[in-house]
């Protein structure tokens, strides 16, 4: 009990330090909004954002009834961009989740045992950088097939060999420090040293490396959909850019592309703040410098 | 003994260069062999289409070998240059792509050289002048830049200055059947050439100034800047001379990176901008469905990228004396 209260203590200090940091600031409060408007969706939409309308109501300019105007099939902007926020957290936060799983993991293994496993998966992690890497998150998703669980899948596949790069120098110089040594002498086994001992302190990095790819992913998610790679069904920012692109009605209609660019943008801008304050907080000094 | 070093390190980063692209080439097959469905069926979305007429497209590809047979096939014809026959415009993919690199070039290394430029030097600036006003002015602006995805960046601008106010053209290469000829044509590409340049250029911009400035804090840290003040020299000749050379040497070696990035910002950029470049083919073989193509862009693409970062490595190789040549480290 007393051990979960301070890791809840740690946890709460770290974002009391982010508060600190101008950026960490903007960018909670941005990652707050959006969550906000992905959990109460439901709520905040005025229209059924899937139902297409009558034809009057085709292309109309903002009003009371639509918030934000409505596009070529007469649906609502602003309720679409209230669900877009929950596909672009959603798809971010599970390729963000996936892609640092299978990162870490092999970043884990490669700095651990080291020779021959090291090198093959380096040499694997090397040639996975060298492929160009959206024209490849372009071929997978061509190949898989419009779904958001593929696009999921695509953009981890694509954005891991990052994150092993960067666990595994960490990994490197920590399984020689003492702590490491002197659980391998009482008899610890390889899983126990891995996941116990050098897991716990590579977990700022990783979490630095999360936020960091959770902006990828929602970043190359919106392209992905714009390049007419998303699922067609479910409205993404980058859908509905989409489809305001092929209508060929973007200029007569503004409030159709401006709200999700917004949107694209601010949520985006928000988690690079976000990690920009994340590596500050994290370099020596950032603490003392605040009197704590 | 230089000489023969740098020997062993060239043969040693061509022979890896090598294995990559035969790599490349092995993934690229087994790629597009995933795809679910019948490639012949998806090519022919009409059921009208007879079996027998399937079959003969079918032997026409070379589809109703096994595997194994179609495997040793596209190795053997990819040396040769061919890379298939592109389901949509019926020409061999290599033409098709050969058709569209000039522009490409055009585009992307126009839009890189100007964002090298500027964003270095801005970089450099906010790092040298790193705590103050403008540091952090150009810091926040930066990562604001950073934080647009090329598309959007291009959609904004085909709003404001092509739908609104007409200043530059809507998409393209040049004026259809102006009959413009020397240098009004150039000037005319060039006018087309605006806005997905700048579309591109933003980015990077972003980018080059966040690596410089980091790198320049970086360097300003280090002993021989405070040697190189010690000695009295002028403020300038310090930051010219001893701390901007050294801070630029990552930036030289990301340049080879980021190239590899360039390719996603040209393939937004020349679809919101319809320029008839590589990129803009890729939207259209996705559009198309158009495989052969698809998979032929990916490959040049990816032996690109490959050519182009051991052209890097090796010049780097050379100029760097802190790489070893003879055993070469990782220089982190």
């Amino acid at each position: 009990m007393k051990g979960i209260r301070e890791k809840f203590s740690k946890f709460t200090g770290f974002f009391s330090i982010l508060w600190t940091h101008r950026m960490g600031r903007a960018g909670l409060i941005i990652f707050a909004l959006f969550a906000i408007m992905a959990l109460f969706a439901p709520f905040l939409r005025t229209v059924d954002p899937g139902r297409t309308g009558e034809v009057v109501n085709i292309l109309q300019p903002p009003s009371l009834t639509f918030w934000l105007g409505t596009d070529d099939l007469a649906r609502d902007i602003w309720s679409q961009v209230i669900y877009g926020s929950r596909m672009s957290l959603l798809i971010g936060f599970l390729a963000g989740a996936l892609s640092i799983f299978i990162g870490s993991l092999i970043g884990l293994l490669a700095g651990f045992y080291g020779g021959k496993v090291e090198e093959v998966l380096m040499r694997f992690v090397d040639f996975f950088m060298m492929l160009p890497e959206l024209p490849l998150m372009i071929v997978l998703a061509a190949m898989l097939g419009p779904s958001i669980w593929n696009i999921i899948l695509v953009v981890s596949i694509v954005n891991w060999p990052t994150t092993a790069r960067v666990v595994r120098s960490q990994v490197l110089s920590l399984k020689e420090r003492a702590f490491v040594e002197a659980s391998r002498c009482i008899g610890a086994s390889d899983s126990y040293l891995i996941f116990r001992e050098i897991l716990p302190n590579v977990v700022p990095i990783i979490f630095a490396q999360a936020v960091l790819m959770v902006t990828w992913a929602i970043y190359s998610e919106s392209v992905l959909s714009f390049l007419g790679l998303g699922d067609p069904t479910t409205i993404t920012w980058g859908m509905m850019l989409n489809f305001a692109f092929e209508s060929g009605a973007m200029s007569r209609a503004v409030w159709w592309v401006l709200p999700p660019i917004v949107s694209i943008v601010t949520l985006i801008l928000g988690f690079t703040f976000f990690g920009t304050a994340v590596s500050d907080v994290m370099k020596p000094g950032y603490k003392e410098k605040l009197g704590l | 003994m230089a000489i023969k070093g740098f020997i062993s390190f060239t043969l040693r980063k061509v022979l890896a260069a090598i294995i990559t692209i035969i790599a490349i080439t092995c993934v690229n097959f087994v790629i597009f062999r995933m795809a679910p469905g019948d490639p012949i069926r998806m090519m022919f979305r009409d059921p009208r289409v007879s079996a027998e007429q399937m079959q003969q497209v079918r032997i026409k590809f070379g589809l109703d070998k096994p595997l194994s047979g179609q495997f040793l096939a596209y190795m053997k014809e990819l040396p040769k240059g061919n890379l298939g026959i592109s389901f949509w415009q019926k020409r061999p993919v290599l033409e098709v792509i050969a058709d569209r690199v000039p522009q490409t070039l055009l585009l992307v290394v126009t839009a890189l050289v100007i964002a090298i430029i500027f964003g270095t030097l801005l970089g450099a600036m906010a790092g040298w002048k790193s705590g103050t006003r403008f540091d952090s002015i150009v810091l926040s602006v930066s990562l604001a830049v950073y934080s647009i995805p090329t598309f959007a960046m291009g959609l904004v601008l085909l709003l404001i200055f092509a739908f609104f106010l007409s200043v530059f053209p809507l998409g393209g290469i040049s004026t259809p059947a102006s009959g413009y000829t020397g240098i009004r044509q150039i000037l005319d590409v060039l006018w087309h050439m605006v806005l997905p340049a700048i579309s591109i250029i933003f980015w990077y911009v972003g980018e080059y100034v966040l690596l410089t400035r980091s790198s320049m804090i970086d360097v300003m840290g280090k002993d021989y800047i405070t040697t190189a003040r010690a000695k009295g020299l002028k403020e300038s000749t310090v930051r010219r001379g001893h701390a901007l050379r050294n801070a630029l040497l990552p930036v030289v070696t990301m340049t080879g990176v980021n190239f590899a990035f360039a390719i996603g910002g040209v393939i937004e950029a020349e679809t919101v901008f319809s320029w008839p470049g590589v990129g803009r083919l890729v939207y259209d073989a996705v559009m198309k469905r158009d495989y052969p193509l698809l998979q032929g862009i990916f490959l040049v693409f990816a032996v690109s990228v490959v050519l182009l970062n051991l052209v890097v490595d090796l010049i780097y190789g050379y100029i760097d004396p802190r790489i070893k040549v003879g055993g070469e480290k990782e220089v982190g």
